[in-house]
């Protein structure tokens, strides 16, 4: 049978480099295959990080010949005969031991994201939501948590803006919650200054990389940043508000009408 | 070593596992004010839940009003071969709803009936549409929803931390020695309770549609402890797994392509399983493909096709065409819905089972049949625990989710799963709870007990030279698959108990080189007793129970027997260190309950509980 | 083993990808400065927009006129009437001049071309996992760009524009005072139906119209009627690059054919015969 030629990233914290292997081809093998079969017999202490092995649970990102990708979904069929295939650990987390990453701040990021938190419920003790309504929602919630977008995003990868951006995993996540239905927490404010949505300059990598294809960017991080120019930047609605709202008597109105549409 | 050196946290209770069931117990019991910690082998939602497709079984109503907890308790019984324990399957019946629709409150988005309320879908064995659902994700939501509603309650989540042992105080859980997957270093959890929520142990074979993590980690931590394991015998063997390309063997391909009008054919293109539909449910099912065709239409009048017997059926049936030559190339046989539905049907109805055979088989569903075969999905036995509260026997050890045995029987039914992960995860958060408020005296810690976990990891590393974990482990799976696969016999069993005897020998002798810092190798040596432990439970209950009953086929035994039904299995560890085994009677079941799980549909139908 | 090897590259543009990634920043960059160059060019032409009824697009709303120039139409068509006598002689007499800008930051602040400029033109970064220009503290769009948040006006602007375009186009088909058609009616009504179909898919525009509504039911479970028409941008929106180079290239195309017209290079074959 062919063989492949691979080089992969070993080291740790310390530092490291490439290593070539050579692997045994097997019809149908993707890039996680071939890492398996070097950990099982030439190399058994070679960290990978993987779960479902079926592009469901998000474990296995890493960058395979420069493009972050998950590595059980990469066929080694779509790269030219002969190519050797580079495979790297994620460049914007700090590395812990070969392909494997310390992901540990977007757990953090989420933390700090204000959680849901729903109306009352119906008389009959459901709550009502209507499909239309929940369309949006559903596609950020197809969200695997692979990191990939976060690991793509130059504001995060290139420009060390950890502490301003949460990336666009939990921009994600916060439009999620913001358009749900049944939501009845303001996150806008928080959105602007301390997730950063500013930061984000649209070009739209993550939404290239997303192995759920969802849009990231058209529909969840451009709408949210939209919702931040009604708050602070529209300048007809800041002057119409106060304006609004003493024509009303009922400071209550235009501030449900302008800053949450529940 | 001095164990005054080794990193030491304490918590009123631990859960270990961060799958639902395990995210569920930890919530429980932070709600009750507890010191919650959590321990997982991988990164917080990425367990096994992740990969549940079709939904979660809960009698809410809201697609058929006649559906009640009764029937749906009816089902689980009459699915699992009236093995169930009762008492567990009425409280997973009762409960269900409750827990759905709690998770809303949490913040899962189901699919919505015209009404806005939560829709369900039909599934096998559920006599009304019961599984809430999110398209074929539905796992990925109750995952994710449960995990970001946990970061907010306080409960203090480690992750890739892997457990090693319980240690104990008297017979009472103490707590457990783990060691952190990034360091290699060791940690000890200080604990007054613990409960296990570490799933099944599937990865002892060699087809199977889980991943590494299923080792039997929490089986055998529980054995080794003292408890005991219960139905082990039944184990679910999935009828359509991937057979091609070889790296995605065992890769689930949802009941759905079924349930939407897939059929299976062998090499000679005929629908076969018109030759193997059982007499009990002959009744019930289509014995003409004119018939199961005018079923998918919903005609009125016509039965289910037998491609939608029960999961125990359909997976002995394709291994019996394969065995008799008539699989497909690669060894299974073909499921095709492309000559039922249109290519749009299917795109909308299982878009990841389009995308998964498009991207990992290079094959359009829409045009080509796939190629199937059964795979290791599910242990229905586990950790015997008490009904109610969880406890094992025990005292401290909670058990809950696929660990915990009994709520399934012989076999479960689709959707069953993630409502039990709901249901009995937040009982065993109550049960722990309740447990540490009775208690007297914390639990002490004996250095003995810590250092002879820890010498067993560190040997693997320690000593000069040895054999390879992972071809040790690719061995027991390769027995497994051989000798006691889907269809079993006393022979090919204890020829399996002379094998597992060797494979411990190996399993002493391997060897993990470098250091322990996020070592493979090492972590799959360390697993490796556990997987052996777990094999040799199943081996050992599989060649006990002389008869077939859902999960638990034998060749030699083919038929289903009234005096076994008044029995379980039972696993334990003997005094003399060796596994023993013991038929345990049943107890009668509450004349309630068996009146419901015997009565006839009309009987139960829009009682709306009770 | 090369010990203390980078995991990564670094540096501009640096990268480990093996593919042609360059080659899309450079097509849309050279498109884009194609289109510029073209438009500068037609306006300094401060002629040869006008050919029988037909105005270029670049030159409208036509404000002010020159009634001498060549290939300028006759002053009624002007706005305010004829070109002012102060008007710097330095300064070509284009009426072009006073209108361009209001389309130009329609485009400016699309959320589209910020993507696509960014990339090509500021390598910020230039391709997906390419390093981007070195940045001693990055501040996206929060600072020198905060103007982005604009978009919405210069949307209503672009409304603005594509009524007076749309006006145009029905005007020129009236000339001599009779009623007809031609090869440059077709392709002034495709130009402003590309352009509707650019400007109506826009993000702003699409939060306006009912992307603000967390709930497009609440509260009587009934639709909303806004619910169709942001189903509707929807659709738009989720081929906004198309429908913006498509329109961008038939502006230019526009203003070239009635300028070709205009100085009898080409015939345009209409009902009026000439």
């Amino acid at each position: 049978m062919a063989e492949r030629n691979f080089k992969i990233w070993r080291g740790d914290k310390k530092g490291g480099g490439f290593v070539d292997y050579k692997v045994e081809l097997e019809p149908g093998m993707v890039v996680l295959d071939a890492v398996h079969r070097i950990q099982a017999r030439q190399a058994t202490d070679l960290a990978v990080r993987w779960n479902c092995k079926a592009g469901k649970c998000g474990s296995c990102s890493v960058e395979i010949n420069g493009k972050p990708r998950l590595s059980c979904m990469t066929r080694l069929n779509q790269f030219p005969a002969g190519q050797t295939i580079t495979v790297q650990p994620l460049k914007t987390f700090p590395v812990i031991k070969d392909l494997v990453t310390d992901v540990s701040w977007n757990y953090a990021q989420n933390k700090k994201i204000a959680p849901f938190k729903p109306g009352q419920k119906g008389p009959d003790g459901n709550y009502r939501m209507m499909q239309r309504d929940i369309d949006r929602v559903q596609e950020f919630r197809k969200c695997i948590e692979c990191y990939l977008c976060q690991d793509v995003c130059h504001v995060l990868r290139d420009q060390a803006k950890k502490e301003k951006f949460v990336g666009p995993r939990f921009m994600t996540r916060l439009a999620s919650l913001e358009m749900h239905p049944l939501d009845t927490e303001d996150r806008v404010p928080k959105i602007k200054e301390e997730h950063g949505s500013g930061l984000c300059n649209i070009t739209k990598c993550c939404t290239d990389v997303c192995p759920e294809h969802i849009h990231i960017t058209d529909n969840g991080i451009i709408p949210l940043k939209e919702r931040v120019v009604d708050r602070y930047y529209d300048p007809i609605l800041r002057l119409w508000r106060p304006i609004g709202s003493s024509l009303k008597g009922t400071s209550g109105l235009w501030e449900k009408i302008f800053r949450k549409d529940k | 070593m001095d164990i005054s050196e080794i990193q030491t946290i304490e918590h009123d209770v631990l859960v270990v596992g961060a799958g639902g069931a395990g995210i569920r117990a930890a919530i429980e019991c932070a709600k009750q004010g507890l010191n919650t910690g959590m321990i997982s082998k991988s990164l917080l939602g990425k367990a096994h839940t992740v990969m549940a497709e079709g939904g979660v079984a809960a009698a809410l109503g809201n697609v058929d009003k006649r559906d009640n907890w009764k029937i749906h308790f009816r089902d689980t019984m009459r699915g699992g071969k009236f093995l169930n324990q009762w008492r567990m399957a009425e409280l997973h019946a009762r409960q269900a709803p409750d827990r759905v629709r709690e998770l809303e409150e949490w913040g899962a988005v189901f699919d919505r009936t015209k009404d806005g309320l939560i829709s369900q879908r039909n599934f096998g064995g559920h006599r009304y549409p019961r599984l809430a659902h999110v398209g074929d994700r539905t796992g990925l939501e109750m995952i994710r929803t449960l995990q970001d509603f946990c970061v907010h309650q306080g409960i203090a989540t480690h992750m890739e931390c892997t457990a090693l042992d319980l240690f104990l105080d008297n017979g009472r859980v103490a707590g457990l020695v783990a060691y952190w997957r990034e360091t290699g270093r060791f940690v000890i959890f200080k604990a007054k309770a613990v409960i296990f929520a570490t799933g099944g142990g599937g990865k002892a074979w060699r087809i199977t549609s889980n991943s590494w993590e299923y080792s039997g980690d929490g089986l055998a931590m529980a054995y080794r402890a003292g408890a005991e394991l219960i139905d082990l015998e039944f184990t679910q063997f999935h009828p359509t797994g991937m057979v091609w390309p070889p790296s995605v063997r065992g890769v689930l391909v949802t009941e759905g392509v079924r349930g939407d009008g897939g059929i299976l054919l062998n090499n000679k293109n005929e629908r076969f399983m018109f030759k193997y539909i059982p007499k009990k449910f002959a009744p019930e099912t289509a014995d003409t493909e004119e018939e199961a065709s005018r079923w998918l239409e919903g005609k009125e009048g016509a039965r289910r096709p037998p491609e939608l017997l029960t999961r125990d059926e359909v997976a002995r049936s394709i291994k019996k065409e394969v065995e008799d030559g008539r699989g497909s190339p690669h060894g299974g046989v073909f499921l095709d819905i492309a000559s039922k539905r249109s290519p749009e049907f299917i795109r909308k109805k299982l878009p990841s089972m389009y995308h998964q055979f498009k991207e990992l088989a290079e094959l359009d569903i829409t045009k080509e049949p796939m190629e199937v075969g059964p795979t290791m999905h599910y242990f229905m036995g586990g950790i015997r625990v008490n009904s109610d509260t969880q406890e094992t026997s025990v005292p401290g050890l909670f058990a809950c989710g696929e660990c915990a045995g009994g709520m399934h029987g012989a076999n479960r039914l689709g959707g069953n799963s993630l409502s039990d992960l709901l249901v009995f995860g937040k009982l065993a958060g109550e049960g722990a709870g309740k447990y540490i408020k009775k208690l007297q005296g914390t639990p002490k810690l004996d250095a003995g007990q810590v250092n002879a976990i820890i010498r067993r990891a560190t040997d693997i590393l320690n000593r000069e030279s040895g054999t390879n974990p992972f071809v040790v482990q690719e061995d027991l799976q390769d027995m497994m698959q051989k000798y006691v696969g889907i269809i079993r016999t006393a022979d090919e069993l204890k020829k399996g108990l002379e094998e597992l005897k060797r494979l411990y020998q190996d399993a002493g002798k391997v060897k993990a080189h470098a250091s322990p810092q996020y070592n493979p190798g090492w972590n799959a040596a360390i697993d490796l007793p556990n997987l052996l432990i777990t094999s040799e439970a199943v081996t050992r209950a599989a060649l006990t129970r002389e008869e077939s009953r859902g999960g638990h086929t034998r060749a030699d035994f083919y038929f289903e027997s009234d005096e076994w039904l008044k029995y379980n299995v039972v696993i334990r560890k003997a005094k003399d260190g060796n596994m023993e085994v013991e038929k345990v009677r049943r107890d009668d079941p509450p004349e309630e309950l068996k009146k419901i799980a015997y009565a006839s549909l009309e009987e139960l139908e829009g009682t709306k509980g009770g | 083993m090369n010990p203390q090897q980078e995991v990564h590259p670094t540096g501009c543009a640096a990268t480990a990808r093996t593919d042609k990634w360059w080659l899309e920043p450079f097509l849309t960059g050279a498109g884009f400065l194609g289109f510029v160059v073209y438009t500068t060019w037609a306006m300094l032409q401060a002629g040869y927009y006008w050919a029988g009824s037909y105005l270029s697009p670049l030159y409208s709303p036509l404000l002010f006129v020159d009634p001498n120039a060549a290939g300028a139409p006759p002053v009624v068509h002007a706005w305010f009437g004829y070109w002012p006598e102060w008007w710097p002689s330095l300064i070509p007499p284009s009426p072009a001049i006073f209108i361009l800008a209001g389309p130009l930051s329609f485009r400016l602040t699309c959320y589209y071309y910020r993507k696509f400029y960014y990339r090509a033109y500021f390598a910020t970064p230039s391709a997906c996992a390419v390093a981007p220009l070195p940045q001693k503290d990055y501040k996206g769009e929060t600072h020198l760009l905060l103007f982005q948040n604009l978009h919405r006006y210069t949307l209503y602007i672009a409304i603005f524009y594509i009524i007076v375009l749309a006006y145009d186009t029905v005007v020129s088909c009236f000339r001599y005072g009779q009623f007809g058609v031609g090869v440059g009616t077709l392709v002034m009504a495709v130009n402003v139906f590309l352009l509707s179909g650019y400007t109506l898919g826009c993000h702003a525009w699409r939060h306006l119209v009912g992307g603000r509504l967390n709930c497009f039911s609440c509260p009587s479970g009934q639709e909303h009627p806004r619910y169709k028409i942001w189903k509707r941008v929807t659709r738009l929106n989720e081929r906004h690059m198309l429908w913006a180079w498509m329109s961008m290239i038939w502006v230019g195309f526009t203003d070239f054919y009635i300028r070709m017209v205009s100085m009898g290079v080409w015939h345009d074959w209409n009902t009026w015969g000439n």
